[in-house]
């Protein structure tokens, strides 16, 4: 049974609100994220104003807080915490996750792999709601009494428990945001593994598809024990439980009543067993998006594409197996510790398999420097610093003194921003054309591209030094503390690079929608590429493709010898 | 013109499993992670607990047992709704489903009257590590029966005009359904001697 | 006075610290290795192969080697990292506890936001605690009829320990998790409710430094500073002597103050949710 074939005649809330259609799905799950994306980065912003000028009313804006986040406009402790916990959530699982699997994933593979659309349309649309339910209840959180989570993104026990309402709906949130992530997964896995064209075998897929397999099978086993974990948690702050508290604890001076046995822990290994495959996840589709890019744009295979495939699968099944790197400092016994810290160092193997087979691509092709290519490339040595800033960290000894440290959010943040999010830009460049049928322009692209790069590395880089020095993460007032105090000059550096890095993501808003009426008008393969969502129409309609595509070679057959063009699409079957 | 979304009815050459099929191992997969959660969770609470009860003292047994051959039974029984099927015997099928879902409420009737008895006993989630986990890994199932016995019930009425139009696909259907049922019986079997019995 | 913190590890006046500094110099400097020359082949290949008439991509390139050579040494050194620095530093750190008789026994009971620092006096012992007994000037329920809690000495975020004496830290928590930071000591440690974790160390210089809190623990957790202070072995005695409680007064003479607290905090004070 096919789903509708009357797409045309539908109401345009069946045909762009509830749409079964993959690319709309896909779309509105991109923008969602963009969005999201957005309001994360803002929140972002307030913080650095208070870590710049700690106890400062905030200039102009401050007048617009209501007084229980701001008096004066000088931020208050509980708003400053509520906004860290929201930001590092929202950015993850709101805007991230929804861009890279659900946007680009939903949009590319089904092309990608010549499919009409996902195996399970219905599922995938109710994915996409339950994932804006979600939204809205984080979104919403903020305005209780008592304002949203604070206690951070990791929810740490006792602390989550005995916090105010707002963690009670960040967990109702969660719950939905999971079950979006469950939902989508098995659709990907069904999908790919079902729906691929005649003469696609899985060693033809393109590294994205490999990349999207592997993080739908992180995203379905590794999301259910944080379900888990936040009925627990929500147990706990309910039905009065005591999963995650021990017995005899006194908060504010009184004995807490309740039944105890508790154990704190328990929430941080349930959590981190998935937090850390989140990661991968995280990274993966952007390593694909790359692999794209480059390929595409070095106009030569990728290096490696096999070393690649294995090390992706490798690196899924060690994800599951490191999660307690992040609590070497709970008082684990040096046995445990010994062994994440083995299958820590092992992962990292993988990962810079895939980093040097991306980076040896470049060897040998004929580059073209546009915007796409561009944020590729410079996805490469800032995944690479936040790669190896891991060291230290996963190294359990050195980790004594730089846990809980601005090295931590260094790290990651390398990892994400510079890395996750820099490819997910270039994808929107790679891709716009085909879901919107004209190109962004190159101008606004570059004048978007150079700033960033260089405030991103002005915000970040300065947080090593910082770590080093032993400043704690997740303060109020850092100047409260004489070794903070003494890096304090730096927080101000990295407070304006982030608002000028802020600036420069105007280009991008501009060219964005911009585009969308001015852009240049472009055919279905206007980057002369070889995947098989370039033999689509830009963009494609309802179906994908007039016949079923069939694949007679592999994905990057870019200047093959003796033919007249430099690139070979996958379902051509004569000569180009 | 669209295309058509392959091995909805047929399974696929290679695989040998339709994408309904497919999609209901992954989802058990993830299930499975879920209720693995749960029960390392059990198992962190009671090996760090100074002194844990033995569920036979505090549980009902003889009434547990009963809900586990029930289960089982409607195990047997939603099998027998997709042999049905696959025998083309409508008829019979619908018997063995509604056998089914009758056995499921009957399951969680018997559930809610334990529970009943537990709460005016004075006994709840938050009296001890003991009823927390209790009460949240059951609870948690019986919702999974709920939820199976709200798509069996769409499957025995609206759900089988399928059956006129698209005999195989309305087949497979149930054939997953059976999985999903399976699935939560077999939770349970895991369940029952853990709580109740250790 | 001497400079203790500035852009990069401060000071390290512990005897765990050269081993753990010694083990983030090497890291660093692999680091530094291996970014400065897989950077240095970026931008040279992103040069030589940028698109331009006549120098078309090649489609089928030998095997790289120096890679697969490169990469066997970052995991063979990856290997020493863990075997010749972080399990002997963790082992020695974790492990190797000093011998209880010669060390200082202090325990600490973390709370929303103070660090209470509390000694066991002159017999040694620490005397009983019961968290009922919790009060704003008994913030670690001590039990006032146990024998051995009547030379007990409690703190409110001042922590004196002698130099050059090993010091064993016994944490506790009373409400959510915190964590026990003095960065001049390279010592970090979560301070989890329901357990005690015991944490050693033993200062090489003297002078005024801090403890911070390492995990979010709440409103108050910017300001959970604790003061920690390394002296001689007189002043540190003196000290603990100043502290002491105040012998029981006989009658007609007007009572001594109460117990004496060094912050002007109260125990039990700052928000509940966090």
């Amino acid at each position: 049974m096919s789903h509708d074939d009357h797409s045309e005649k539908l109401p345009f809330w069946r045909k762009y609100i509830f749409s079964l259609d993959h690319k709309v799905i896909g779309v509105q799950y991109a923008v969602t994220g963009l969005l999201f994306l957005l309001f994360g980065f803002s929140l972002m912003m307030l913080i650095r104003w208070q870590l710049a000028y700690p106890g400062k009313p905030m200039p102009f804006l401050g007048q617009f807080f209501h007084p229980k986040t701001m008096i004066g406009g000088i931020m208050l402790p509980e708003f400053y915490n509520q906004l860290g916990a929201m930001h590092g959530t929202i950015m993850v699982f709101l805007g991230v996750v929804p861009l890279a699997v659900g946007g680009f994933g939903n949009y590319v593979v089904p092309l990608q792999i010549g499919a009409p659309d996902m195996a399970f349309p219905k599922l995938n649309m109710m994915s996409y709601w339950s994932y804006f339910l979600g939204g809205v209840v984080m979104f919403s959180s903020f305005f209780l009494p008592e304002g949203s989570a604070q206690s951070g993104w990791t929810s740490y026990a006792p602390l989550s428990v005995i916090a105010s309402s707002g963690q009670t709906w960040w967990l109702f949130g969660m719950v939905l945001l999971i079950t979006s992530s469950l939902l989508g997964s098995a659709n990907f896995i069904t999908t790919i593994v079902q729906l691929r064209a005649d003469g696609l075998s899985f060693f033809r897929l393109p590294f994205f598809v490999w990349a999207q397999f592997v993080t739908s099978f992180l995203l379905l086993l590794a999301f259910p024990p944080l379900e888990a974990a936040g009925v627990l948690q929500l147990m706990d702050r309910l039905a009065g439980t005591s999963f995650f508290l021990p017995s005899g604890l006194v908060v504010a001076g009184r004995v807490l009543e309740r039944s105890g046995g508790g154990n704190p822990l328990l929430w941080q290994h349930l959590f981190w067993f998935l937090a850390h495959p989140e990661v991968y996840v995280l990274i993966l589709p952007a390593m694909g998006i790359v692999a794209e890019v480059l390929a595409t744009n070095t106009r030569k295979p990728i290096y490696g594409y096999k070393a690649m495939v294995y090390s992706v699968i490798f690196l899924g099944f060690m994800s599951f197996i490191v999660w307690a790197h992040h609590m070497f400092l709970t008082g684990m016994g040096t046995k445990m510790s010994a062994f994440f810290q083995i299958t820590t160092m092992i992962i990292s193997i993988p990962s810079i398999v895939i980093l040097t087979a991306l980076a040896l691509s470049l060897w040998g092709g004929s580059i073209r420097f546009n915007t796409p290519t561009l944020f590729a490339i410079a996805f490469l040595p800032m995944f690479g610093i936040g790669g190896l800033t891991g060291l230290p960290l996963g190294l359990a000894a050195s980790d004594i003194h730089l846990h809980d440290t601005y090295y931590v959010i260094g790290h990651f943040h390398y990892v994400v921003a510079p890395g996750t999010l820099f490819a997910l830009f270039a994808g929107v460049y790679h891709w716009y054309p085909k879901v919107t049928g004209r190109k962004m322009s190159e101008f606004l692209g570059k004048l978007h591209f150079w700033p960033s790069l260089v405030f991103i590395n002005c915000v970040f880089m300065p947080m090593f030094l910082m770590g080093l020095a032993g400043v704690s993460r997740r303060l109020w007032d850092p100047t409260q503390y004489a070794h903070a105090q003494a890096v304090q000059p730096l927080n101000v550096f990295i407070s304006f690079s982030a608002w000028f890095l802020g600036l420069a993501q105007i280009p991008f808003i501009l060219n964005f929608f911009g585009s969308l009426l001015w852009g240049k008008k472009v055919d279905r393969n206007p980057w002369e590429a070889t995947t098989l969502e370039w033999s689509a129409l830009s963009p494609p309609p309802h179906g994908n493709f007039n016949h079923p595509p069939v694949v007679y070679r592999g994905p990057y057959e870019y200047s093959v010898p003796g033919q007249k063009h430099d690139f070979w699409p996958q379902d051509m079957k004569e000569k180009n | 013109m669209s295309s058509l979304i392959r091995y909805i009815s047929k399974p696929h050459p290679v695989t040998g499993v339709t994408n309904a099929k497919l999609g209901t191992w992954c989802f058990l997969a993830s299930e499975v992670m879920l209720f693995g959660g749960l029960f390392s969770t059990y198992v962190l609470l009671r090996t760090g607990a100074s002194h844990w009860p033995r569920g036979s003292e505090l549980l009902n047994v003889p009434l547990a047992t009963l809900n586990t051959l029930i289960l089982i039974t409607s195990s047997v029984t939603m099998v027998m709704s997709w042999a049905s099927l696959a025998m083309k015997d409508f008829p019979k099928y619908r018997f063995y489903m509604a056998s089914t879902i009758l056995l499921g409420l009957a399951f969680l009737g018997v559930k809610s009257f334990e529970y009943g008895s537990k709460f005016s006993h004075h006994h709840f989630p938050s009296t001890d590590p003991f009823y927390a986990i209790y009460f949240t890994l059951t609870g948690l199932h019986g919702l999974h029966v709920l939820g199976g016995i709200i798509v069996n019930t769409y499957f025995l009425f609206p759900g089988s005009a399928l059956w006129r139009t698209e005999p195989e696909q309305f087949t497979g259907r149930i054939e997953c359904a059976g999985l999903y049922w399976h699935f939560v019986d077999l939770v349970w079997i895991f369940l029952f001697p853990v709580l109740y019995l250790l | 006075m001497e400079k203790y913190y500035g852009w990069g590890l401060p000071i390290d006046i512990s005897t765990q610290g050269p081993e753990i500094d010694r083990l983030i110099y090497v890291v660093h400097g692999l680091m530094a290795a291996l970014f400065i020359g897989w950077f240095a082949y970026l931008v040279i290949a992103l040069i030589r192969f940028r698109q331009r008439p006549g120098h078309a991509a090649v489609y089928q390139l030998n095997h790289f080697k120096a890679p697969t050579y490169i990469e066997v040494a970052v995991a063979l050194f990856e290997v020493l990292l863990l075997v010749g620095f972080s399990f002997p530093v963790l082992n020695h750190v974790r492990n190797v506890f000093p011998d209880p008789a010669k060390a200082l026994q202090v325990r600490i009971v973390a709370e929303q936001f103070v660090w209470n620092v509390h000694y066991p006096g002159d017999d040694g012992i620490f005397g009983k605690t019961n968290i009922h007994l919790i009060s704003g000037t008994n913030p670690v329920g001590l039990d006032s009829s146990d024998p051995a809690a009547k030379d007990d000495i409690v703190m409110i975020n001042q922590f004196h320990v002698p130099v050059h004496k090993p010091v064993i830290v016994q944490l506790s928590s009373k409400d959510v998790i915190h964590s026990f930071s003095i960065p001049v000591m390279r010592v970090k440690q979560d301070v989890i409710p329901g357990q005690t974790i015991p944490v050693w160390f033993e200062a090489t210089k003297t002078g005024n430094f801090e403890i911070a809190c390492a995990q979010l623990c709440g409103l108050g957790h910017y300001r959970m500073r604790g003061f920690f202070t390394v002296e001689t072995e007189d002043q540190f005695h003196s000290w603990l002597n100043s502290m002491k409680p105040p012998e029981p007064a006989p009658a007609n003479v007007p009572t001594a103050p109460a117990m004496p607290v060094a912050s002007p905090t109260p125990a039990s004070s700052g928000g509940v949710t966090g």
